[in-house]
This record gives structure tokens, sequence and C-alpha cells, in this order.
């Protein structure tokens, strides 16, 4: 009975937890709350993963209307994975934030930030689960104000004009996106994406469809963050509370990784985005600009989690080229990146909200000697790093061969050399970490430090850990997204 | 023990001891013992795998699939045994140096060496033992990241700008080109295995095969081919067993070890001959023998002079898969056992020496032949066997490279391994000419008498310089190993 009702659950649990988080005044327990459900939210995203891979689409009529007419989730082999992402992401990243919001965030406000943290989740998971293009739109700012909320509530004075800036950005790509589904509405008379994509192609070559793509297309790469799109995400990382910065930095632009692809690949379709609008040659390029310059820029960067802010601005210009090749293992390159990167950059930043509880800072010449005093805190930020960096053994490794797969298929063979290159940059500011980490020794006089408390270094080293392990067993992994970009290409299975 | 489980041992047993290392770091005695019985296991792990590769056969193990069709695989064949067998019998002998050296110098960090240096080792047994091209690459850059630290050891601004350069142009050249010319393969050819006569030959066309040499021979930046030869001298600045071992051993030989493997495996040495305009390696290898030489002789710091030597050398192995031909590949693949026994008694002595004068120019080196009689002595027999004088090791592979030019024809080739014979001759010789006979400037005061280096770096230095000769009167062992390889 329950089992059948998973996909709506998986929403509508964070949306009534958060109200009842705000209502309980203990911090602790209001943690304790949120911890659970996100747990409860990761084996459900199990089992609706499990479930379909093994009997294929869920489709989960709410309210027992039946689509178009009324609201429908539908739940695939790729967002399914996107939920379990999430999930995982949230549910490692709960129980770490009991000691980090603590030592950021005023007591009394505790209960409210486990409510909007939950709303924030909620959001994202929604964005995920439906299946119709209005709710994305509601989902999407359903996420992102709540995450302004979060941002804002960073201990530094900036992190307010950080989350104005957020706020204004987001809120003009949320317009685009919804004129783009208005234009869409206006000429179809649907909003269930499944029918959109058939409807679609019968007035596909009508002007306001044209518009209704470009809209839509600029509004979510916005949220995703593709470079030159990408200005708010810096701030929002670096004043975010630590653990908001890691809770968003591995799910928030992997959200609009996915719709991008759903809008790009199952409304549109293939052969109107890459033939009839030049989808490719926008993004290839601006894809590569973000891998070099995102990367190249945090080559300068003193504070770490502007450095690897920026550094995730690289990393999203490899989501965007995965998409932008339009094959099979682009897209499996893009959709195991999602997970890769999700579990990589949020280890890191996890790392540096270990680094930022026991040192009180988190600039590059803080690193000093931390290599002996915090040894698991660092190594944690070293194996993210050269995840990052794309060496093999780590999950990056995977995400780039199938990338350079790509592009060599294509006969694209100087996007290979640069996908490479952009390697190259992300090892010179890995490079700088450790070389500050190990072989500097601390400031004279530096007061001693002693290791993270476990409860943080545990959840840092379980996504860490996970990027390890994925980056040598690559068959979970790569197997569901190569099942997904099948999908989205319609390539029978 | 089955074939695979002894692999699996063998890789096991160092990261084992790193692990341990690690755990009993602490205790300085514990220490060196866990490293001494963990180069003991390892030896004794790869030694075991002999018998079964001397009979023909090919212990193998597969342990997951990293793609459909691509396996993370271990096979080992005559030249794996070879360069396993090389490494595991020469990383006793650095532990046992380097026990001696790290105290003596009072070197900080002695834990984090020993298991980076275990680590290190782990890897080579990775590279040596791999079953396609993608095990290798994984290994390879593992080596790469565990030696980055024993680079950068001291910590001084010196030794992070030096290793920064390691790290830079060894990553840059094996992502840059290793990496993609493995992936062109893979897309290309649809398998990254090992096989006699290669994959590549009618798979790909003539300029893509051209193409993909140029990649692979220079993506292998460990085996220092000019112009990336740039971070072996930088990588001086590291500890003396760290130059001894890895930068004349392990890591270098894992570079040459891999364009041998690839020119076998991947190319097969028809393709290198007729299909993939193969000369121009004989250019790059010839010229890199040849300026690398030169630069040595104007080295004044005897470590860099040796890492100069070092790339030179490097090239006659490359020179001999250039010319692919079974004299020449014999030739090759010989060179990496006998360089890495003169080449590391030849660091070993310059340890020696800065143990214990802490002098680390040749021109102060006056008379130190009277000083340090064992170390000059094994310093004179590792220069003579570089040179390719009998009864030293170098002469067998020098013997085997001249007959495979003989053997095209080429007598450019003939001259190069002349000239450059001479020119070894040139830059080793007036070293230990000043060392027993001190002409004019500042001799070493020799008041103290004979004032050696440690006993255990003594007895290190001993074994190898000794070893130099053996391998010279007793080197039907790997004439049989390498037998097979090249079918002679």
């Amino acid at each position: 009975m329950i089992a059948s009702h998973l996909p709506v659950l998986q929403v509508a649990l964070p949306l009534i937890a958060a109200p009842l988080c705000v209502l309980l005044r203990r911090p602790t327990l209001a943690w304790a709350f949120a911890t659970l459900v996100s747990w409860a939210l990761l084996a459900m995203s199990i089992l609706l993963l499990v479930r379909v891979m093994a009997d294929g689409v869920i489709s989960y009529h709410l309210g027992g209307w039946a689509p178009p007419f009324g609201i429908e989730y539908r739940l695939d082999a790729l967002n399914c994975f996107v939920l379990l992402v999430i999930s995982a992401i949230a549910a490692v990243v709960t129980p770490y934030m009991r000691q980090s919001v603590a030592s950021e965030i005023a007591a009394p406000r505790h209960n409210l930030f486990y409510g909007v943290y939950l709303l924030a989740l909620t959001g994202l998971l929604g964005i995920a689960a439906t299946g119709d293009a209005f709710n994305i739109y509601v989902f999407m700012e359903i996420s992102s104000l709540a995450s302004y909320v979060l941002i804002g509530l960073g201990p530094s004075r900036r992190a307010r004009a950080a989350a104005f800036q957020y706020l204004i950005m987001g809120t003009i790509g949320a317009t685009f996106l919804l004129i783009g589904i208005g234009l869409l509405y206006m000429m179809t008379g649907t909003l269930n994406l499944a029918d959109l994509s058939q409807r679609v192609a019968e007035v596909q070559d009508m002007r306001p469809i044209y518009a209704a793509f470009a809209f839509i297309t600029v509004g979510v790469l916005i949220k995703l963050a593709l470079f030159p799109l990408h200005i708010w995400l810096p701030n929002a990382y670096t004043h975010a509370p630590s653990a908001v910065s890691a809770f968003l930095a591995a799910s928030a632009t992997k959200v609009g990784a996915y719709v991008l692809l759903r809008f790009v690949f199952t409304l549109f379709g293939l052969e109107f985005s890459f033939e009839r609008m030049p989808l490719m040659e926008i993004l290839m390029p601006l894809s590569l600009i973000a891998i070099l310059v995102g990367s190249g820029v945090a080559i300068f960067q003193h504070d770490l989690k502007r450095l690897f802010a920026y550094s995730s601005i690289g990393q999203i210009g490899y989501l965007g080229l995965g998409i932008s090749f339009a094959s099979t293992s682009g897209l499996t390159g893009a959709i195991v990146h999602i997970f890769n990167h999700a579990m990589m950059k949020g280890g890191i930043f996890l790392a540096l909200g270990c680094m930022m509880y026991r040192t009180g800072s988190v600039e590059l010449s803080a690193l000093h000697g931390l290599g002996r005093r915090m040894p698991f805190t660092m190594a944690a930020l070293i194996i993210g790093g050269l995840g990052l960096v794309g060496v093999p053994l780590t999950s990056g490794f995977v995400s780039k061969w199938y990338l350079v797969q790509a592009a060599l298929e294509a006969d694209l063979w100087p996007v290979a050399v640069l996908i490479l290159l952009g390697s190259l940059v992300a090892l010179v500011y890995v490079g700088r970490v450790i070389e500050a980490a190990y072989f500097h020794p601390p400031a004279a006089g530096a007061p001693p430090i002693r290791e993270t408390p476990l409860q943080m270094l545990i959840p840092t080293w379980i996504l860490l850990a996970a990027s390890l392990y994925f980056g040598v067993h690559t068959d979970i992994t790569v197997g569901v997204a190569e099942r997904g970009a099948e999908m989205l290409l319609g390539i029978a299975q | 023990m089955s074939g695979g489980a002894l692999i699996l041992l063998a890789l096991a047993i160092p990261i084992g001891g790193a692990i341990l290392l690690s755990a009993v770091g602490r205790f300085a005695h514990l220490r060196n013992e866990v490293s001494l019985v963990t180069s003991c296991g390892l030896l004794a792990a790869v030694a075991a795998l002999v018998p079964s590769v001397m009979a023909g056969d090919r212990p193998s193990i597969s342990l997951f699939e990293f793609a459909p069709g691509l396996e993370f695989a271990f096979e080992v064949e005559p030249l794996g045994m070879l360069f396993a067998l090389l490494a595991s019998f020469l990383w006793i002998v650095t532990t046992i140096y380097s026990i001696g050296y790290l105290a003596a110098n009072g070197e900080p960090h002695r834990t984090r060496f020993h298991i980076c240096f275990s680590l290190a080792l782990a890897s080579v047994i990775g590279i040596a033992f791999a079953g396609n091209m993608l095990t290798l690459f994984f290994f390879y850059e593992a080596l790469t990241l565990c030696t980055y630290p024993l680079v950068a050891h001291s910590g001084t601004e010196a030794a992070r700008r030096g290793a920064r350069r390691y790290l830079a142009i060894l990553l840059s050249t094996s992502i840059m080109l290793l990496l993609l010319a493995i992936l062109w393969t893979w897309v290309a050819v649809g398998t990254l295995d090992f096989r006699a006569g290669g994959i590549l030959m009618g798979a790909v066309s003539e300029p893509v095969m051209a193409v993909l040499l140029v990649l692979y021979v220079f993506g292998a930046g460990k085996a220092a081919l000019m112009p990336f030869h740039g971070w072996l001298p930088a990588a001086m600045v590291a500890p003396a067993p760290v130059s001894a071992l890895l930068h004349a051993v392990a890591v270098v030989k894992a570079g040459v070890f891999t364009i041998v493997k690839i020119a076998l495996y991947i190319f097969g040495l028809d393709a290198i001959r007729d299909f993939a305009s193969g000369e121009w390696l004989l250019y790059v290898a010839g010229a890199t023998i040849l300026i690398a030489s030169l630069l040595a002789l104007r080295q004044d710091n005897l470590k860099h002079r040796l890492a100069y030597s070092t790339v030179s050398q490097l090239s006659y192995i490359v020179l001999g898969v250039a010319m692919a031909n079974a004299h020449a590949v014999m030739g090759a693949s010989l060179h990496i056992a006998m360089h890495g026994f003169a080449k590391i008694t030849l660091f070993f002595c310059a340890g020696a020496i800065y143990t214990a004068t802490r002098k680390t120019n040749i021109s102060q080196l006056d008379g130190i032949g009277r000083r340090m009689p064992i170390t000059m002595g094994a310093f004179t027999i590792g220069a003579l066997a570089l040179i390719g004088l009998p009864p030293f090791s170098g002469a067998w592979s020098k013997y085997y490279l001249v007959l495979g030019s003989l053997d095209d024809g080429a007598y450019s080739v003939l001259a190069v391994l002349l000239v450059s014979s001479l020119l070894n001759a040139l830059y080793f010789l007036p070293l230990i000419v000043r060392a027993y006979f001190p002409t004019g400037g500042q001799p070493l005061p020799v008041a103290g008498g004979i004032t050696e280096a440690p006993k255990l770096q003594l007895v290190a230095i001993s074994i190898t310089a000794l070893g130099s000769v053996a391998l010279f009167a007793y080197p039907q062992f790997l004439f049989n190993l390498l037998r097979s390889l090249v079918g002679m």
C-alpha cells in the first residue's frame, strides 16, 4: 500500500516534515528529526531505483487524476538516479550538520535552519520526481527560495549579499523558465512532459516553440551555473554555512543538469534541439570555456571555499560538455559525472567544514601543517582533489574516460585535448592545496589543533570513500547512467 | 599457490607494509624491521612466479570490469617478470641503505618516507604485471603520485619547486599524451589487451598509427625522452635513496618498460618497423643520448651529472625499441636490468659521499678515493659498467644493441652508440682520476684517515657493485627469460 505511493512520499515527506521541524525548539531534537527524515528518504529512493531498474518506468497519478489532466510523477532510470544522488547526499550531510551548524549559526535559529533545509530538499527532490513542466517550475522556486535563506544564514555579513545576488540571478532564471513553459502551454495546451513532447513535435516549426526553447535553456543554465551564467555561484558557496555549501554544491547544480537533460531530450527531442536549434554549437564552446576558465580562476584563489567553488564551475562545464555531444558515451559521461561530482565535491566541502570547525578559517595559509595535525581530514581533502583532477582509481577518472571517449567518437580530437587540459589545470589548484597542507611547516606559535570529531569525519569519509569505490566498481553507476542515456536518446533497450 | 594469487600477494605485500608502517610509525626500530621484512616478502612473492614464467606460462588474474570488455587485469610475461625482479631485489638493498642514510643524516618524516616507498613499489609491481594498457596506466599514475612526497621530502622551497616540476611534467605528459593515446586506441580498436604482435595492425590506418606512436612514446614521460626529461634533474632534490631506487631504477624504468611493452604488445615490432613511420624515434633517441651526455659533462653537482647520464642511458632502451629487431630489443630489455644495477650503485655512492663529507659537487671531491676506498671502488665499477666495458654488466646490453644496429645496417646508430660510450667515459673518468690522484685544487683533508659512510650504506653499495659484476659473469638467466620475448 505504502510502496505504491513511494513516488509521492519521496517529495511529500520532507514537505510535511519541514514545518514540524520548525516546531521542535530544541536544536538537537530538530537535527535528529531532520536526520531521520533524510535517512527515510534515502531508503525510499533506493527502493524506487531498484523497482525501476527491474520493472521499468513508474507512473504515479497524483490524487488519482490521470495525466495529462492530473499531475503525473514519472520515474525512470534517470530521475531515480538523481533522486538517489540527492537523498544520499542529504543522508550523509544531515548527520554532519549538528556540530558544524552549531559552531556557525546561533542556537535559536537552528530549528528554522533545519526546517528550511528540509524545504530545499523537498524542492530538489520534487524537480527530479515530477513529470509536469509547471511542477518543475514550482519546485525549482521552492528549492531556490529555501537556498537563499540557507546561504543568507552564513556566518559572515557578506553571506547576505551573496544570498541577494543569488536571489536576483535565480529569479531571472526562474522567470525565464516560466516564460518558456508558458509559451509551450500556449502552443500545446498541456503541461505534462510526456504529453508535451508529443504535441511539441506537431508544432515545432512555429516561432513560439523556438522562443520557448531559448527561454527554458537559458533559465536552466542559470540554475546550472554554466559559464557565463555562473556569477552567483562563487559567492554563494563561499559565504554559505559549511554544511550548506556541501549540500548545495553536491545537489543543486546537479538537479539543474537533470532539468536540462529532461527538457532538451525528453521534451524537445534530439532532432529539434540539435538540428533545428544550434544547442551543440552553443553548449560545447561554453562548456569548454567553463572547464578552462573556471579551473583557471580557481588557481588564483586563497579562500579554499572559493577555490573549490570555481572548481565547481569547471566541473559543471564537464556536465554541459557531455550533454552537448548528444551521444551515448557523452550522456553517460555527463550523467555519471552528476553522481561522481556530487560525491567528490560534497566530500571536499565537508572536509572544508571540518577545517573551519577546528581552525576557524578556510584560507590556504591556514592549511600549513594541517597534514600532520588533522591527517584524516586532509587525506579526505586530497582524495577529493585528486578526483577532480581525474586521477585513475577515483570516480573523476570514470567521468573523464567517457567524455574523452565521446569526443574521440565524434572525431572532435581538439575537444578531447581540451578536456584533458582541464585536468591539468585542476591539478595546479589541487597541487597548491597539497603543498600547503603537507610541505609547509605550521606558522610559529600556532595553537595546537586536534583531529575533527568523528561525527563530522565519518560523513566526509563516506562521500570520499564512495568516490573511490565508484572509481573502481563502475558497473552500478555507469550501468544506470548508460540506461538513462539510451532512454534519453530514444535507443531501444 | 596459483600464479594469480601470487600476483595479488606481490601487490598486497607492499601495500600491507605501508598500512603496517603507518600503525607502528612511532617506534623507530619497528619501522625499520617492518620495511625490511616487507621488502624481503615482496622479493619472495615475485621470485615464486619465476619458474612458471620460465616454463612459458603466463600467470594471470582479472579483478573487475572497468567498462565492458575492459578489465582490471594482471598477466605476467617475461619482461614484466624481469622488471619486477629487478625492482623488488633492489628494494631490499635500498631499504638497508635507507636505514643507514636516514639515521646518519637525521632526516625528518621517516615514517612517511617508508610508507611512500612501499606504495611506490606496489605501483611498480602493478606496472610490471599489468595485463592491459589501462591497468598499466592506473599504476603508472599511482607511481607518480606516491613518489611526489618523496621528492618534496625535505619541505624546503627548493624541494617544493623541484617536486612541482616533477609532478607537472610527469602528469602533463601522461594525461595529455598517454591517456589520449590509450583512449584513442580503445575507441578505434575496442581492446587494450597486451597481445603478442600488437592490436593496432589492421585496425587503424598508417597515419593514425604514426600519431599514436608519437603520443605513446612521449606520453611515457618517465622514460625521460627529450624534450620531456626536465623532471629527472628536478627530482634530484630528493634524498639519495629516492634518487637511487626510484630515479635510477623504478620510476625511469617504468617509463621505458612501458615503451617496450607498447612496442611489443600494442604495436608489434613489425608495425613499428614498417607502418608507424618510426624512424623519427631513432633520431629522437639518438639525439637524447648524445645531448644528455653533453649536458652531463657540464654538471658539477654529482647527482645532476648522474641524472643526465640516466636520461642518456634510458634512450639506449628507446633506441633498441626503435630499431625493432630481435637483437636490439634483447639489448634494450637487458639494459633495463644492467643499467639498473650500475646506476643505483653510483647514486648510492653519491649519497654515501654526502653522508660522510657533506660534499655534493664533483669539484670538491679531490682525493676522495683515499678517504672512502670502498665507496669509490664501487663507483668505479658502476661507471665502467655504464661505459660498457667488460667485465661489467653494461657490456652485454651494449653488445646486443650493437648487434641490432649491424643487423639493420644502421651505421648511424652504431656511431651514436660508440660516440656515447666515449662521452660516458669523458664524464665519468675525470671524476675517478680526481678521486684517486688529486691535482691542484684543495684535496680533502685525509687527516682522519679512512672515514667511510655508515656500515649499512656500505653493505648496500657492495651488493649492487658486485651484482654488476655478477650480471656480466652469469647473464644466462636473463637470456633465457627474455628469449621468448623476441623469438630468438
